[in-house]
């Protein structure tokens, strides 16, 4: 557990910098005396945020919707094939490359394609990209943990002449642990983004996504990056969140990572 | 099963890896050896020796190419399911998530042992190697030394009558590294278990073995037998005595004696 005194050293110098860059674009903007529909001050942004944060926390509330979707589904199916494909090693050599492919389709273009497919007011295509981002780091990261096994261990396990069953579970599934939860944090803000994102391609205004277009395209551009900063809100919180569950579930990790 | 009957017995065995290919390697020829009940018996010599191919062959975890095997009067296969033998490795091999105690605890669980069962050999396993009160740390929370003690532990859980070793005390500093092996010696006495150790320190050999078995590489082979016998009661002034030096000598002339000169290399000095 770090010190009290150690935690701030970890805050403080973060801070200070975001605030001296804030501070730099608000005096940059004040001296050169930048017009609003070019650059907006970060203390207009400010205002904007406090004055619409309730549509900003409900929208913050269907989108975070979205990505917590996408996230646990993602990770579920990210497991399941993750779990086939090491048991299976044709199976594996199959499902490895088909599951690159579909990481390397640009995301918008599925997106387009989705939103046509269900209904105007849908959220489902929304949830499914984000799924599909998160599925992808979730199924690579639990596939290596499940196959890089220690080498003494496998060896232990054959001495004690386990099953391939018992093997998996003793050996492999607990090994892949940290890999899971490494990918399950790398994952969330990704899901958050391609939530966000996922909105820019119709469906119902409702999102942080529709917010930051509808507004960032008219006069209230304080207001579309009040929107933004909900966004990064957003991905922080799911971050913390994930990094906390991982914090909780592989507590022998934490002494690795701290090594 | 007859008093007679030898640990482990080898004749003529034989492993080659990669045969028909390019890459084809006589990792072992001709070996026969015999290991008494009881008896502790270290193999030594340089890398490529085929020392922990022979101590796999016996654990079962490698398939001989020919020879006859036999560990505890069964084939190596039947010993292996049977957990006739425990293991130790240079990396302890612990589990990461299961406490110390769960560790010593996994080959009876995977044997169907019931939990009170479990629970009481593993207690009695702590006790065995002087960590009684570190059932319930995470292996993390260990020293090296103590780890392996554990991985010692966990080896002789079921009780087995042969404890295989390959290089255990390999990463251990020298202070610690000669603690174990007294420690060894006498959890070995006190349970009257067979040992095979695979170690490339000469005075480690010397100083636990009943007998070494020099080998020599290009093909895998045994050049020599030496009979140690220190007596029972070894400790620090052992590694003082006359006596060790020599036979110290002895193993040293043995792996410089097997007619390539530089087969030697790779073989600690101390």
């Amino acid at each position: 557990m770090k010190r009290p005194r150690a935690l701030l050293a970890v805050v403080v110098p973060p801070l200070v910098v975001g605030l001296v860059f804030l501070s730099l674009w608000e005096l940059l903007i004040r001296w050169r005396d930048v017009q609003p529909y070019v650059m907006v001050k970060p203390s207009a942004v400010w205002s904007a945020l406090v004055d619409n944060v309730g549509p900003i926390r409900d929208a913050a509330f269907v989108t975070g919707g979205n990505a917590v979707a996408g996230l646990v589904l993602g990770t579920l199916l990210g497991v399941v094939l993750a779990v086939v494909a090491s048991a299976v090693r044709p199976l594996g050599d199959l499902i490895n490359p088909l599951a690159t492919a579909v990481n390397a389709v640009p995301i918008v273009v599925v997106v387009a394609v989705l939103t046509r497919m269900y209904e105007a007011d849908s959220e489902t295509p929304r949830r499914i990209m984000a799924m599909l981002v998160v599925f992808f780091v979730v199924f690579v990261n639990v596939l290596r943990g499940l196959r890089e096994t220690n080498a003494t261990q496998l060896e232990l396990m054959k001495s004690y002449a386990a099953s391939p069953l018992q093997q998996f579970r003793t050996v492999r599934l607990p090994n892949a642990m940290p890999y899971l939860f490494t990918g399950i944090r790398v994952a969330a803000p990704l899901a958050v983004i391609t939530a966000v994102v996922a909105e820019y391609f119709g469906g119902k205004k409702n999102g942080l996504g529709s917010g930051i277009t509808s507004f960032l395209s008219t006069a209230k551009k304080d207001v579309g990056l009040a929107y933004v900063a909900g966004a990064s809100a957003l991905g922080v919180a799911c971050f913390a969140a994930a990094a906390i569950l991982e914090f909780v579930a592989v507590p022998w990790q934490r002494r690795r990572s701290s090594r | 099963m007859s008093e007679q009957q030898p640990a482990v017995h080898a004749a003529d065995l034989e492993k080659v890896f990669n045969i028909g290919r390019p890459t084809q390697v006589e990792a072992l020829v001709g070996v026969t050896l015999d290991v008494q009940p009881g008896e502790f018996v270290s193999l030594i010599g340089p890398s490529g020796c085929g020392k922990s191919t022979l101590l796999r062959l016996i654990a079962d975890l490698l398939e001989p190419t020919a020879g006859e095997l036999a560990v505890n009067g069964k084939s190596a296969r039947q010993a292996r399911l049977d957990q006739d033998y425990g293991m130790a490795f240079q990396q302890s091999g612990l589990f990461d998530w299961r406490s110390v105690a769960k560790n010593i605890e996994l080959p009876l669980e995977l044997k169907g042992w019931d939990k009170a069962k479990r629970r009481a050999r593993s207690k009695e396993m702590l006790e065995l190697v002087r960590l009684g009160d570190r059932g319930s740390s995470m292996p993390w929370q260990l020293s090296g030394g103590q780890q392996q003690r554990i991985a010692i532990a966990r080896a002789l859980a079921a009780h087995p009558p042969l404890l295989l070793m390959d290089e255990p005390f390999g990463a251990l500093d020298e202070m610690t590294r000669e603690h174990m092996q007294s420690e060894l010696l006498r959890i070995c006495s006190e349970t009257h278990t067979t040992v095979v150790f695979v170690t490339h320190s000469i005075p480690e050999a010397v100083y636990l073995s009943d007998r070494v078995v020099v080998m020599s590489p290009g093909p895998g082979r045994i050049t020599q037998i030496i009979d140690v016998r220190l007596g029972d009661q070894r400790d620090d002034d052992t590694r003082e005595a006359t006596e060790f030096y020599q036979k110290i000598t002895e193993v040293r002339e043995a792996l410089r004696g097997s007619e390539l000169g530089a087969a030697a290399r790779g073989i600690e000095d101390r």
